[in-house]
C-alpha cells in the first residue's frame, strides 16, 4: 500500500489515546525494527507488546487484548493463520494487519481469508504503516496494490470459469471494480476518491466490501487457495 | 446466507466505536457458507483419524485389530469379532488379518495402554469360538474351513510366532538399537525354528492329506513346498529390506535438496550480503542489489511471475512467454539498470504476438523514463489483461511536468513510447501535474480489434514531437 504521507486525520483525531499495537514475527530483528519506526514517526500508535512463535503471541494477546495485531504470515507452528484461527472466535474486537515479505497469492488470500482485516508489505514505511494501522483500526481494508491484483485477477470473469454461485458474494460491482483497479496502480484513497469523483468515505465502503467477498464468496481460486493452505 | 453486514461507520462517522470490526464478522460466516455449498473439508492431521499402524502395547497378537480400532474410532472387540466372522467364512479373516501383519507398519513409539483383564479375555473367546466354529464348518464338509482349521492352520499359527518374533525384533532395535541379552536370544531362535517347524509340517500335511501323485511330482511339489515355507518365514524380512530402502531413498532426496538450498543461498543471497556490506555509504547501489536479489530469490522460490500468481490463478497451464512474465522481466530491467523499485501487478495474462511486444517496449520505455526523470525511488506498474484490450499504467509520483513544455531531452517518450504504440493502433495517454506525478496509460486493442481514435485532449494527449 503506498498512501501519500498526507494521512486520513478522521478516526486519529477524534481518538486521543494512542491505537495499542501488538507485534507477532519470528524475526526479532524485524521487530525491533517496526517497534523502532513506529516509535520514532508517529506518536498516535504505541507497541504494547510484541510475540515471536504463535503460542507465545496466542497468550499475550489475550491477556494484553490489543488494538491491532500486525502479523506476519510466514512463522513456524502453523504461522499468521494459526493465530487468527485461535483468536479471532474469543476476541472479535482485536483487529489483524497481516505484514509480509511473502506477497505470495497463497499467503496473501489465506490470511485475509483466516479474517486480517488488511494485508501490507514490509517493505512498507513506518509512516504508512501507521496509516494502514490507523485505517484497520477504524474499521476499515487495508489493500496492497498486489492484493488488489490478486482479487481483480479472481474475480475477473474468465471464459470457461464457473458461473458465480452466490452472485452477492462471487461477483464484484462495476464501482469495486474500478477502486480495485485504482489501488493496483498505486494510487491512494483520497486519489481514488478524486479520481472517481466519489468520497474517501465512500472508497473504504467499497474496499470494505471487496474483503468481505474476498473472505466470504466461494470463488474456486478463493477456495483452493484457503484450503492448500488448510483454511477451510 | 450473507450476512446482513453494512459497515457501521457510514451512520456513525465520528464515534470511536470499538463495534466497528465486529460488523462484518469475518470468522463467523465461513462455516455457514462452506456448508451451504458442500465444500469438501480436508482431514486436518491435528484433529483427524489417526492414521492406520498396528499396535504394539495392548495387543493380542500382532496388534491388527487393536490398529484398526484406532483407526476407525470403534472398540477393538467389535473389529475383532469381525475378523473372527471372516475368518469362519473361508478362511477370509485369517488372510484379510495376516495381509495386514503383513502391509500395516507396526507404530514406532511405545504408547501405555491399559488393557483391562476382561479385554484380554474377550479375544481369547473370541479365538476359541472362531476355532470351534471353525471345527464344526470341517466336520460338515467345508473343505476350504477344514483347510484353514487343519494344516493349514498349523502353518498360518507357525507363521504367526515366527512373524511376531520378526516385530519383537524390530521393537527391540527401535528401543536400544542393539539386541537384547543371549538368553533372550536364544529364546528368539528356539521360538523361530519352533514356527518354521510348524509352517513346513502344515504344509506337508496338507499336501500328503489332499494330493495322491506320483514321486516325481511329488518331489517338485515337495520342492515348491519347501519355497513357499521360506518366503512365509521370511516376509518381515523382505517389507524391513524394502521399507528401509525406501526411507533411506528419501532421507537422500531431502539432503539432495538441502545441499541445493544450501548452494544456492551460498551462491547468490551470501554474495549480494557481502556486496551490500562493502557498499554501505551508497544507498542507492544497495537498494538495487538488494531489489535485484529479491527478485532472483522469488523467482527461485515461487516461479517466473515471482508470487506464484500466474499458474495458480489462470488455472490453466502457465504461459511460458505471457504478457505477465514479459512485463515483469522489463520491469526488472529497469530496476537493475537505474536502481528504482518498479512494482509490476499483473491481472490476466495472454501469449504475446507483436502488438503485445510492442506495447512492453513501449511499457518499458515510460518506465525508464519515470526512471531517469521523475527522481522517485518507486514506480508502479499496471497491467491488465481484458478480452479486446491490454492495458499498461506506468506511474510515479514523482516531480512531474507540464505535457506543453516537454523539455527537449525527452524524445523517449514522444517517440519511442508514442510511435510504437500508433503504429500498432495503441493509444498513449499521459497524465503529469507538475509536484504530483506522472502517470503513461497505455493501451492496446486485441484480436485486430476496432481501432481507437485517438483522443485529443490538449492536456492529456502528448503528441510525437514532429
Amino acid at each position: 500500500m503506498s498512501t501519500e504521507p498526507a494521512a486520513e486525520p478522521e478516526p486519529s483525531g477524534t481518538d486521543p489515546a494512542p491505537i495499542r499495537v501488538f507485534l507477532v514475527d519470528d524475526h526479532a530483528l524485524f521487530r525491533s525494527g517496526v517497534r523502532a519506526e513506529l516509535d520514532r514517526t508517529v506518536s498516535d500508535v504505541t507497541v504494547i507488546g510484541e510475540a515471536g512463535s504463535v503460542d507465545e503471541a496466542v497468550a499475550a494477546i489475550r491477556h494484553l487484548r490489543p488494538d491491532v495485531v500486525l502479523l506476519d504470515v510466514h512463522m513456524p507452528d502453523g504461522g499468521g493463520a494459526e493465530v487468527l484461527r485461535q483468536i479471532r472466535p474469543e476476541l472479535p474486537d482485536v483487529v489483524f494487519l497481516a505484514l509480509s515479505v511473502s506477497d505470495a497469492a497463497e499467503d496473501v488470500i489465506a490470511v485475509i481469508r483466516s479474517g486480517a482485516r488488511g494485508y501490507v508489505t514490509k517493505t512498507i514505511s513506518g509512516r504508512e504503516l501507521a496509516d494502514a494501522v490507523r485505517r484497520v483500526r477504524s474499521g476499515d481494508a487495508v489493500f496492497s496494490p498486489r492484493l488488489a491484483g490478486f482479487v481483480l485477477d479472481v474475480f475477473s470473469d474468465r471464459p470457461g470459469a464457473a458461473p458465480p454461485g452466490d452472485p452477492e458474494l462471487d461477483l464484484l460491482t462495476r464501482r469495486e471494480r474500478d477502486v480495485l483497479r485504482l489501488l493496483a496502480r498505486g494510487y491512494a484513497y483520497k486519489e481514488i476518491a478524486g479520481e472517481l469523483f466519489i468520497s474517501v468515505k465512500t472508497v473504504e465502503t467499497h474496499v470494505s466490501s471487496v474483503l468481505r467477498k474476498t473472505q466470504l464468496s466461494n470463488r474456486y481460486e478463493l477456495s483452493r487457495w484457503a484450503s492448500d493452505r488448510r483454511l477451510v | 446466507m450473507s450476512p446482513p453486514v453494512r459497515r457501521v461507520t457510514m451512520d456513525g462517522v465520528s464515534t470511536p466505536h470499538p463495534t466497528a470490526p465486529t460488523a462484518p464478522s469475518a470468522p463467523d460466516a465461513p462455516p455457514p457458507a462452506q456448508q451451504a455449498t458442500g465444500m469438501p473439508v480436508p482431514a486436518r492431521p491435528a484433529t483427524g483419524t489417526p492414521p492406520l499402524v498396528r499396535r504394539r502395547s495392548g495387543r493380542f497378537l500382532a496388534g491388527v485389530a487393536g490398529g484398526v480400532a484406532d483407526h476407525l474410532e470403534i472398540k477393538v472387540l467389535w473389529v475383532r469379532a469381525a475378523f473372527v466372522v471372516l475368518a469362519t467364512l473361508g478362511g477370509a479373516g485369517v488372510l484379510g488379518y495376516g495381509l495386514l501383519w503383513i502391509f500395516v507398519k507396526q507404530e514406532q513409539g511405545e504408547v501405555a495402554r491399559a488393557v483391562p483383564h476382561t479385554e484380554r479375555q474377550q479375544a481369547l473367546g473370541l479365538v476359541a469360538l472362531a476355532f470351534g466354529v471353525g471345527l464344526a464348518a470341517a466336520a460338515l464338509g467345508d473343505s476350504v474351513v477344514g483347510w484353514v482349521v487343519g494344516p493349514l492352520g498349523v502353518a498360518a499359527v507357525g507363521a504367526a510366532v515366527v512373524w511376531r518374533e520378526a516385530d519383537e525384533s524390530q521393537r527391540r532395535r527401535w528401543t536400544s538399537g542393539v539386541g537384547g541379552g543371549s538368553a533372550n536370544r536364544r529364546s528368539t531362535v528356539l521360538r523361530v525354528l519352533a514356527g518354521a517347524v510348524f509352517v513346513a509340517a502344515g504344509i506337508g500335511v496338507y499336501l500328503l492329506g489332499n494330493i495322491q501323485l506320483g514321486q516325481v511330482q511329488f518331489a517338485l511339489l515337495a520342492v515348491l513346498a519347501t519355497l513357499i515355507g521360506v518366503a512365509v518365514l521370511t516376509v518381515p524380512w523382505w517389507l524391513r529390506l524394502a521399507r528401509e530402502l525406501g526411507e533411506e531413498r528419501r532421507e537422500r532426496i531431502v539432503e539432495t535438496e538441502r545441499a541445493e538450498i544450501a548452494a544456492h543461498l551460498h551462491d547468490s543471497v551470501l554474495q549480494t550480503l557481502a556486496l551490500i556490506q562493502r557498499q554501505n555509504d551508497q544507498p542507492r547501489e544497495v537498494l538495487r542489489l538488494a531489489r535485484g536479489q529479491e527478485r532472483e530469490l522469488r523467482h527461485w522460490l515461487y516461479g517466473p511471475a515471482g508470487y506464484g500468481r500466474s499458474r495458480a490463478a489462470s488455472g490453466g497451464p502457465a504461459l511460458d512467454s505471457g504478457l505477465a512474465d514479459a512485463i515483469t522481466a522489463a520491469a526488472a530491467e529497469v530496476e537493475d539498470t537505474y536502481a528504482v523499485d518498479v512494482r509490476p501487478v499483473v491481472v490476466g495474462d495472454r501469449p504475446l504476438d507483436d502488438d503485445l511486444r510492442a506495447l512492453v517496449l513501449a511499457a518499458r520505455e515510460a518506465m525508464v523514463n519515470a526512471a531517469k526523470h521523475a527522481e522517485v525511488a518507486e514506480i508502479s506498474v499496471y497491467t491488465e489483461v481484458e478480452p479486446d484490450e491490454v492495458h499498461v499504467f506506468v506511474r510515479d509520483r514523482g516531480i512531474g511536468f507540464d505535457p506543453d513544455s516537454v523539455p527537449g531531452d525527452r524524445h523517449g517518450l514522444a517517440d519511442s513510447v508514442h510511435g510504437r504504440m500508433t503504429r500498432h493502433q495503441g493509444t498513449v495517454r499521459l497524465r503529469s501535474t507538475p509536484g504530483e506525478g506522472t502517470e503513461v496509460h497505455l493501451a492496446m486493442p486485441m484480436n485486430g480489434g476496432r481501432q481507437q481514435p485517438a483522443e485529443v485532449n490538449a492536456r492529456e494527449e502528448v503528441e510525437s514531437g514532429s
